[in-house]
């Protein structure tokens, strides 16, 4: 550990970015698929869950990293749980008293947050490896990029389903709603078409790389 | 692996004993108990103080032009007038409470009774007013639901829904029908798209007032 980082800012600021959108929890590593596809029906549902998702990822990891030499590895596991399962029951306790509407549409969904393997599998990886400062960066990341992840769904599948944004009806009378999508199945939808959509953007942008890296590498192809 | 190895005091060939794998647990239990324990009891008052505004508003508004209630407790299979502290309220939950509400002049508006039924996803809890003198239910308000949104939510927020049990006459029964064929005063216009929840709304009120209506005519005559 303490490994003298070159730049340590850049670190820090590359360990932030990737989350949101390289290694984005969602889109890439699909992880956390349960309140995913469940409470992203709405633009505000997925507003609360990113945020609550957030709120529990970050005190999580700055206490696993906080305390990273001082808990033995054999029962790492059982202390990630408890530390995540307390600031889960927290949230749930601060949403019920803050915003009791959003708190009962979301239902059992925020005590799930203590199984989501996002949160679980940051404090494996990363949070109890490195300082404080780096676990942070990286939780923020992460959950700012969750939190990206399903609130893109989530504006999706309410203005297709419900015809509006933020509970703000969008078009006239004459509208339609494509209920489907505020279903479950509008969950699965969604998220397989901007699964489709990132995994296309990703195959171009390797290709583009590697286009530029591989004219040197056709011309010498020609020679054999 | 190797980073735990390369910790200095916990060398990977030594196994932490038994002694400090429990007091590290015990550790974070009690400090997780703590904080578990601080943030129930700062947000326990805020959130009851939320449910009894939401209960005391929702009395209000299933019994249109009362200015005052009072709360009514089921002892011994008789109603008892009780004094509504908000103490009394929250002790009280197991028995059964309904409320008779009163206008400016200090005569009777109707009763609010709270009741649920199962409807798409869970139970629906609401609450509504029923005059005994009309022999009418005259509001409703749904108080929880987990109905699909977008769909059977519309219990909730539609106006026309929400319209039938402005003058609905209880005798000789509820009954549910396709929107747009009301035609008598006891039908109740179902809502497109969202019958289970309607029919389950018409049958929590069908269940109160098969509950409480006996009741209601004797505590009358007793007081009269």
């Amino acid at each position: 550990m303490n490994h003298p980082a070159p730049s340590n800012n850049g670190r820090t600021a590359e360990e932030f970015l990737k989350g949101i959108w390289r290694e984005n929890p969602v889109f890439v590593a699909v992880l956390g698929m349960c309140p995913v596809l469940a409470v992203t029906n709405t633009a505000v549902n997925s507003l609360a869950m990113g945020l609550a998702t957030m709120f529990v990822l970050v005190f999580s990891s700055l206490l696993v990293s906080l305390f990273r030499k001082l808990i033995p590895k054999q029962v790492r596991i059982t202390a990630f749980i408890i530390i995540i399962a307390t600031f889960v029951t927290v949230v749930d306790f601060m949403l019920a008293a803050i915003v009791p509407q959003v708190h009962k549409e979301l239902g059992a969904f925020i005590a799930l947050i203590v199984v989501n393997c996002l949160i679980l599998g940051r404090q494996e990886s990363f949070a109890s490896k490195n300082p404080v400062g780096l676990a942070l960066a990286d939780a923020l990341g992460m959950s700012v990029g969750f939190a990206f992840a399903l609130l893109c769904i989530g504006v999706i599948r309410e203005i297709l389903g419900n015809g509006a944004l933020f509970g703000f009806p969008l078009f006239g009378e004459g509208f339609e709603p494509w209920v489907v999508m505020i279903l479950p199945p509008g969950g699965f939808f969604t998220l397989g078409f901007l699964l489709l959509l990132f995994n296309w953007l990703q195959k171009r942008r390797r290709a583009r790389t590697e286009e530029s890296l591989g004219t040197e590498y056709e011309r010498a192809r020609e020679y054999l | 692996m190797t980073e735990v190895a390369e910790k200095r005091k916990v060398p990977a060939e030594e196994e932490p004993s038994s002694f400090r794998l429990i007091i590290t647990l015990g550790v974070i239990g009690f400090f997780s108990g703590v904080i578990l324990v601080s943030s129930f009891l700062y947000t326990r008052p805020i959130i009851e103080q939320h449910r009894a505004e939401a209960l005391r508003a929702a009395i209000y508004e299933v019994l249109p032009g009362t200015s005052r209630f009072e709360t009514l407790e089921l002892r011994d299979g008789q109603l008892v007038k009780v004094e509504a502290t908000e103490e009394t309220q929250a002790a009280n939950e197991a028995a059964p409470q309904i409320y008779a509400g009163y206008n400016d002049s200090n005569e009777l508006t109707g009763f609010a009774i709270s009741s649920e039924e199962a409807g798409y996803q869970d139970l629906i809890v609401g609450i509504f007013g029923y005059d005994p003198q009309k022999e009418q239910v005259v509001g409703f308000k749904v108080l929880e639901s987990k109905e699909t949104p977008g769909l059977g939510d519309k219990i909730m927020k539609d106006e026309d829904f929400q319209a039938n049990f402005h003058s609905l006459a209880v005798d000789p029964q509820i009954v549910v029908v396709p929107n747009g064929e009301k035609t008598q005063d006891n039908q109740v216009e179902a809502i497109t798209g969202a019958t289970i929840s309607s029919k389950a709304v018409a049958g929590l009120v069908e269940k109160g007032l098969a509950e409480w209506r006996p009741l209601i005519e004797e505590y009358l005559k007793t007081k009269s």
